[in-house]
């Protein structure tokens, strides 16, 4: 199945995650406190270039924190975070809501809202169309562009959302749980549309999920967080090629590496 | 409830109409008090026509749009500025508070005395009114805008000022426009008991009065219908407004 990747995926060196290649997001002694709750103290963790980086643990232990000081809602109280070398702002980021009902502009098409972001790029209106209709193509996508949000079902909305964040082309995607508003049938769909872009794009992917299944199935590597302080409980690399399928999930090397996972999160949150 | 379709709300009118002939003709009231809802409505084709009455509308539409449109100048700017930040508009709440709750017409004897009694004081006194209760809605509206929202602006490079005219400004438009229609119904209210005062000459306030003084009723019944005609046009229009470029809101 690995042969079918793209070529890039070696180039990356993703076939050896134990040799993965130079990090790129680097975060050094941060720390995050909310009043008396302390979430992070001297967090460190280096996040791979071009990898799908699952963020697992239990409720509140600060997986949205993390991933909103990383693209800078939230001030840190102390740490560095560096992209590359490079700070926040002269990275290319996106950035996926679990809230698509309240993250996208309701007052705008769904075409505007894709299209928005590239406001505050250097991009030629001309190159502004092209981008969005690339996106279209890749993505395969047949929904009514020009309806607003409020008119689109909650999966469609999530691919409006979706595509607004890839628009800009960016080198790292953020998403904290973005399929867990929608049902079952929809979550399917989205993963093999999130993975399948992933595989095209080699885009480095942060993302949080509170399913197991879900972020074990899309990752390369699970990083398990345990609570008060959060610390990092285990940090697992997958290693089943891609494209994974439905099939994938009764596989034996699959069921291993969840049941490991469980086994560290159900210490973590006894300890607790 | 609907076996009358469309016509249901006529049900009310017409019930309202036929318990006031009703009333009209076994005399509950003297007939010069109450006078038949026939001849109501002929004073007030009588009047819309080419009459006072159809002057004194116009007069009054004039006083009510001046201020409602001096009252949004003033009143949504302020009220984004207050809104966006919190500290602020809690130190300014309860001064507007307060104001927003005193009743216009109680000051208006004070704008009298600074402005005289011409036709720019009527206006200061609605703007006066409406504007609290706009920058009291809009700020409201502000405040209450979706975190998200305005965290997805963020993210997407939008600056603090690209985040209050492309996201702030539109998440405060549906109570924007609830400060708008309260604003205008108070904006004509004070318009009205403007007009009732000492040195008005024109107006549909003006008109009530002079018409209960000189005990035309039937012509005095058609400018309080005007009056109420008004503002439940001026209520529709801005609902319209709001239904055609609100679209989203409530949704
Ligand atoms: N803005 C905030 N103010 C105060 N407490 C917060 C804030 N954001 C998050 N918290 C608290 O920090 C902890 C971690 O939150 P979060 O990162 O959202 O957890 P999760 O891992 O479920 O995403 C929770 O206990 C939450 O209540
Ligand atoms: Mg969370």
């Amino acid at each position: 199945m690995a042969e079918d990747a793209p070529a890039s995926l070696h180039a990356t060196g993703a076939s050896s995650p134990a040799a993965a290649g130079e990090p790129h997001i680097t975060i050094r002694g941060l720390s995050k406190a909310f009043g008396e709750a302390v979430i992070y103290d001297g967090f460190d963790l280096d996040i791979p270039r071009g990898r799908f980086v699952s963020v697992f643990g239990p409720n509140g232990c600060g997986k949205s924190t993390l991933i909103n000081l990383v693209a800078g809602l939230l001030e840190p109280d102390a740490g560095t975070i560096r992209f590359g070398g490079k700070r926040l702002r002269d990275t290319n980021f996106g950035y996926v809501f679990q809230n698509y009902r309240e993250a996208l502009f309701p007052w705008m098409r769904s075409i505007d809202n894709i299209r928005y972001p590239l406001k505050f790029r250097n991009i030629p209106r001309a190159e502004r169309d092209t981008r969005v209709e690339r996106l279209v193509d890749r993505l395969g996508v047949t929904l009514d562009l020009a309806k607003y949000p409020y008119q689109l079902s909650g999966g469609q909305q999530q691919l409006v959302s979706i595509m607004r964040s890839l628009v800009i082309e960016p080198e790292v995607l953020f998403l904290d749980e973005p399929f867990s508003a929608l049902d079952y049938e929809m979550t399917l769909f989205m993963r093999d549309q999130l993975q399948a872009l992933f595989m095209d794009t080699r885009t480095t992917m942060v993302f949080v999920s509170h399913d197991l299944e879900e972020a074990v199935y899309l990752a390369d590597d699970v990083m398990l967080l345990s609570r008060g302080p959060a610390e990092i409980a285990d940090y697992v690399t997958v290693g089943i090629p891609r494209p994974r399928t439905a099939a994938t999930i009764s596989e034996s090397a699959f069921v291993r590496v969840k049941a490991h996972c469980l086994d560290v999160f159900q210490k973590t949150v006894r300890e607790a | 409830m609907d076996r009358f379709g469309p016509l249901t709300p006529l049900i009310g009118v017409v019930a309202l109409l036929l318990i006031w002939q009703l009333a009209y003709w076994v005399e509950v009231v003297d007939r010069v008090l109450l006078p038949s809802p026939g001849s109501m409505f002929v004073a007030v084709w009588h009047g819309m026509t080419g009459g006072q009455l159809l002057l004194d509308f116009f007069r009054t539409i004039e006083r009510t749009s001046l201020s409602i449109l001096y009252a949004g100048i003033i009143g949504i700017p302020l009220g984004i500025a207050l809104g966006s930040s919190v500290p602020v508009y809690r130190s300014v709440e309860f001064v507007v508070d307060f104001f927003r709750s005193t009743p216009a017409s109680a000051v208006f004897p004070l704008f009298l005395a600074i402005s005289g009694p011409g036709d720019a004081t009527k206006i200061q006194v609605a703007t006066f009114g409406a504007s609290l209760v706009i920058l009291f809605n809009v700020a409201y509206g502000v405040m209450n805008a979706r975190k998200t929202r305005l965290q997805a602006a963020q993210v997407m490079g939008a600056s603090k000022l690209r985040v209050l005219t492309d996201v702030m400004l539109f998440e405060s438009l549906p109570q924007t426009f609830v400060g708008l229609r309260n604003g205008v119904s108070l904006a004509l209210i004070i318009v009205i008991v403007a007009e009732m005062f000492i040195g008005s000459v024109d107006g549909l306030g003006h008109n009530v009065l002079d018409n209960q003084m000189l005990f035309e009723m039937p012509r005095m019944y058609a400018a309080i219908f005007v009056a109420g005609a008004l503002g439940y046009g001026f209520n529709l229009m801005f609902l319209l407004i709001e239904r055609r470029y609100v679209h989203w809101s409530g949704r």
